[in-house]
């Protein structure tokens, strides 16, 4: 490995050499980079299921998988599987041979309604009354372990693992709303060590049902906006009023940068580095001080060795929540000052909505093509400017700018907070 | 980043089960032994068997009843243990010192409300419209807070939130390979530099109907007759849970030595694999990953998490016996029953406290348990997941480790 192979701590640097995604938006990446760029949005009327009685009745849900759509573990999985071959085939590997680790980022699983109320329809049970004990007796009497399967959470690694052909035992994380950005940093870490030359890393989020509809709802999470759907995701503006749920998967091939450049890879980006910090204040909302949130900030920028100056634009988490635009904000402030107002920043999920578990993930593929393509997808639905917040959020449409540097946020429920600080290409 | 691999220490343990809590109890217990009776309830749940939690006083780590309050059993439980084990290690409530911590957590999830579940079934009977009474009863009767008391990540939210462990925080979900994954990830960040400190375990929730439908559907479940472990087999094998919390304080040794922290024992290694299954590729899987035989067999303890299932566990018995002939092994899922994303940090924890304590394990099945003879000085510890991944953790005494 030569010196330019290593970063400034002596560390391999890690290259991304594949990407893959699906969104509400489209499967592939040239469809999503497409509709991204002219600022599209992806959010519509939920068809899935009925949602009389809710809320909320938009999503950027994902409604062209077939029939594996029809669960959650299905559909999360057939995403998963579509951004993760598109990632390996990018980069001129074998697709169900590609022989590294997988670090997978999912939704946690249960069992869904249709499975219980189908299991109260079947015969064979003493007891009448409706609950867990007559479905105990009923599955005694009429075992499916499809219906098992579903409820594992480790069903879609094991499905990818066999499809993709990688290496070893593969991780299944979630840290909310920053699991792909966690995969990704476990990505990070297993080269960093020397454990392998190559990795994948995958987000992947289907999981866009009733009931879970109802639980964020429950927490006022969600945007009632439901009028006209592809206006309701609004971050950063004034009359933003919760975030829109959706559906999606990303893909990166990680390979240490010697490994890449022996094989003639191309290489599409870098991962420069990786920071987190977890909040102790509360279940859902951050410290009132933003500390955290500013932590893991300066934490990924101090593992890319880059002072704020040096970040180019800003991926921001951006949910549309009055609560995670506003401390988005106030930790971006702290940590750079009068540089922010300088620095554009802007949401992937004003278009695509808050795709969850999978967020981090397709955030940091379009990061990687916003380095490699040189233009900034846009914030849309930005016409009433939250006047607390001033930022250059690339209002309504994309912007061309030649960019070397991008930190992509993303901060869950439960006091995750992770940032990624990728980098351009060496020699693009 | 030094190519030179660290040592891992074991500075902490946090464990609670159906025997009690506290790795000094657990093995307080196994001191009595052989002839041990595991604690099993089987009312409400026949024709299971669940090894469910003593009585605990939740505020003696948890002491905001408001935070209890926000917490599912499975939260409550693992939070409890976290804390157990950050206490057994000697870290104070400084949040200085906690905020440097990481934090790895295997974790299940997917908690129900059973009153709510069979009001949803019960209305959808004979409804024209099944979508809508799942939407107007759940947007009526799910307590708001459930989400969040049974969410994966949320365990270690809640252990940031009371025990100030604000380092970093990640949740591996994925039955035994997350608690296999957790030691794995944990173990190679502190053993490369990329850690110091790491707090890492699961907990499982055993006492859930919810949960023993999931398993039974795959008719995975022991019914109508408990026996031990390793004495199951046709009509009588399978799985018997148990609500298990283990955690675990893993340090670099310079870590350990700047705050003169003992340590219990090291953890040598922790790997895992899957594959498919059948054809005795999990045995040759699981070959791959043990540690070769070294010194004399009386010093290695195997502890095996083996689930209860036949064709599994006569696999793993199989290469135990060809690998390490004469070691003794023992099933410790007969006294605890099995904690699937547990599983593997409940083990390493008894092996680490058994070898600071110099203490050989009692047959926990002396039918198919051979008697221990010497102290053990190294411990394998195994955990073949119930339908995939396998995993084997090398755990080993320090020699000036407390008596």
């Amino acid at each position: 490995m030569s010196a330019s192979d290593t970063d400034f701590l002596g560390r391999p640097i890690v290259a991304v050499t594949g990407i893959g995604i699906v969104s509400s938006l489209g499967r592939g990446v040239e469809e999503n980079w497409r509709a991204l760029t002219s600022g599209r949005s992806g959010i519509h009327r939920i068809e899935r299921f009925s949602t009389d009685g809710l809320r909320t009745t938009i999503s950027g849900s994902v409604d062209f998988m077939g029939e594996m759509g029809r669960t959650s573990t299905g559909l999360s999985y057939a995403m998963a599987e579509a951004a993760g071959s598109e990632a390996v085939a990018m980069a001129g590997l074998d697709d169900g041979d590609f022989g590294g680790p997988l670090f997978l980022a999912a939704p946690p699983v249960e069992m869904e309604w249709q499975h219980r109320i189908g299991l109260d329809r079947m015969d064979g049970a003493e007891t009448a009354e409706a609950g867990y004990d007559r479905l105990l007796e009923i599955a005694r009497r009429h075992p499916d372990p499809s219906i098992y399967h579903l409820t594992q959470c480790s069903r879609i690694s094991e499905l990818l693992a066999d499809r993709l052909g990688t290496r070893g035992l593969p991780i299944t994380l979630s840290t909310a709303c920053a699991s792909g950005a966690s995969a990704i940093q476990l990505g990070v870490e297993a080269i960093r060590r020397g454990e392998t030359s190559r990795a994948i890393t995958i987000g992947t989020d289907g999981s866009i049902t009733q009931e879970s509809l109802i639980r964020f709802s429950l927490l006022s999470a969600l945007s009632t906006q439901n009028e006209v759907p592809e206006k309701a995701s609004k971050p950063f503006s004034k009359d933003r009023d919760g975030f829109v749920m959706a559906e999606g998967a990303g893909a990166l091939v990680l390979e240490s940068l010697s490994a890449a450049k022996a094989r003639g890879a191309t290489i599409h980006g870098l991962i420069l580095g990786c920071g987190e910090r977890a909040d102790d204040f509360h279940r859902t909302r951050s410290k009132p001080d933003g500390s955290p949130i500013i932590a893991a900030i300066r934490a990924g920028l101090a593992d890319a060795g880059l002072e704020p100056e040096g970040v180019d634009y800003i991926n921001a988490h951006g949910t549309s929540t009055p609560e995670n635009d506003r401390m988005e904000a106030t930790g971006l402030a702290a940590v750079f000052g009068e540089t922010l107002k300088k620095t554009p920043i802007s949401s992937n999920k004003s278009m695509i909505g808050h795709t969850l578990t999978a967020a981090g993930a397709i955030e940091a593929a379009f990061s990687i093509l916003s380095l490699r393509e040189g233009v900034l997808p846009p914030t849309i639905n930005y016409n009433n400017p939250d006047p607390a917040i001033e930022l250059d959020v690339v209002p309504n449409e994309a912007r061309r700018a030649e960019i070397r540097t991008v930190l992509s946020n993303s901060f869950g429920f439960g006091g995750q907070n992770a940032c990624l600080v990728l980098g351009r290409a060496p020699g693009a | 980043m030094s190519d030179t691999q660290r040592d891992v220490l074991i500075t902490g343990i946090g464990l609670v089960s159906s025997l009690g809590e506290g790795i000094g109890t657990h093995l307080d217990v196994f001191a009595r032994g052989p002839g041990l009776q595991p604690n099993i309830r089987s009312d409400g749940f026949a024709p299971y068997f669940v090894h469910g939690l003593p009585p605990i006083d939740w505020s003696r780590q948890i002491p905001k009843k408001g935070d209890q309050r926000q917490m599912e059993t499975w939260q409550k439980l693992g939070t409890y243990s976290a804390g157990l084990a950050l206490e057994d290690a000697g870290i104070p409530m400084d949040e200085a010192v906690r905020s440097e911590i990481d934090m790895v957590v295997a974790a299940g999830g997917g908690e129900r409300d059973a009153a709510v579940d069979a009001m949803v079934l019960e209305r959808a009977r004979g409804a024209n419209d099944v979508e809508t009474v799942i939407n107007e009863t759940l947007s009526t009767e799910l307590r708001p807070t459930l989400f969040l008391a049974q969410l994966s990540n949320l365990l270690a939210g809640n252990i940031s939130i009371v025990h100030k462990v604000t380092g970093s925080s990640r949740t591996f979900m994925g039955e035994e390979a997350a608690g296999i994954s957790a030691l794995y990830s944990a173990r190679a960040r502190i053993a490369s530099g990329q850690s110091e400190i790491c707090l890492v375990g699961s907990a499982f929730s055993a006492e859930r109907k919810d949960l023993l439908l999931n398993f039974d559907l795959a008719g995975l479940l022991l019914r109508d007759e408990w026996r031990p472990v390793f004495a199951r087999s046709g009509a009588h094998q399978g799985i018997a849970v148990g609500s298990v919390g283990a955690f675990l304080v893993l340090e670099s040794p310079a870590h350990a030595a700047r705050r003169s922290a003992r340590a219990y024992a090291r953890l040598t290694s922790a790997v895992g694999d899957r594959g498919r299954r059948g054809g005795g590729k999990t045995a040759k899987r699981f070959a791959d990953l043990l540690p070769a035989a070294s010194g004399g067999s009386d010093e290695l303890m195997v502890l095996s998490g083996a689930t209860g299932i036949e064709e599994l566990t006569a696999a793993e018995r199989a290469v135990l016996a060809e690998r390490y002939p004469g070691a003794a092994v023992r099933a410790y899922g007969t006294m605890l029953g099995h904690s699937f994303e547990a599983q593997m940090p409940a083990g390493v924890a008894i092996a680490a406290g058994a070898l600071a304590r110099g203490m050989a394990l009692p047959a926990f099945d002396t039918g198919e348990e051979r008697a221990a003879g010497a102290p053990p000085r190294r411990a394998v510890v195994t955990s073949i997941g119930h339908l995939h991944a396998e995993g084997v953790c090398l755990v080993e005494k320090i020699e000036d480790s407390p008596a």
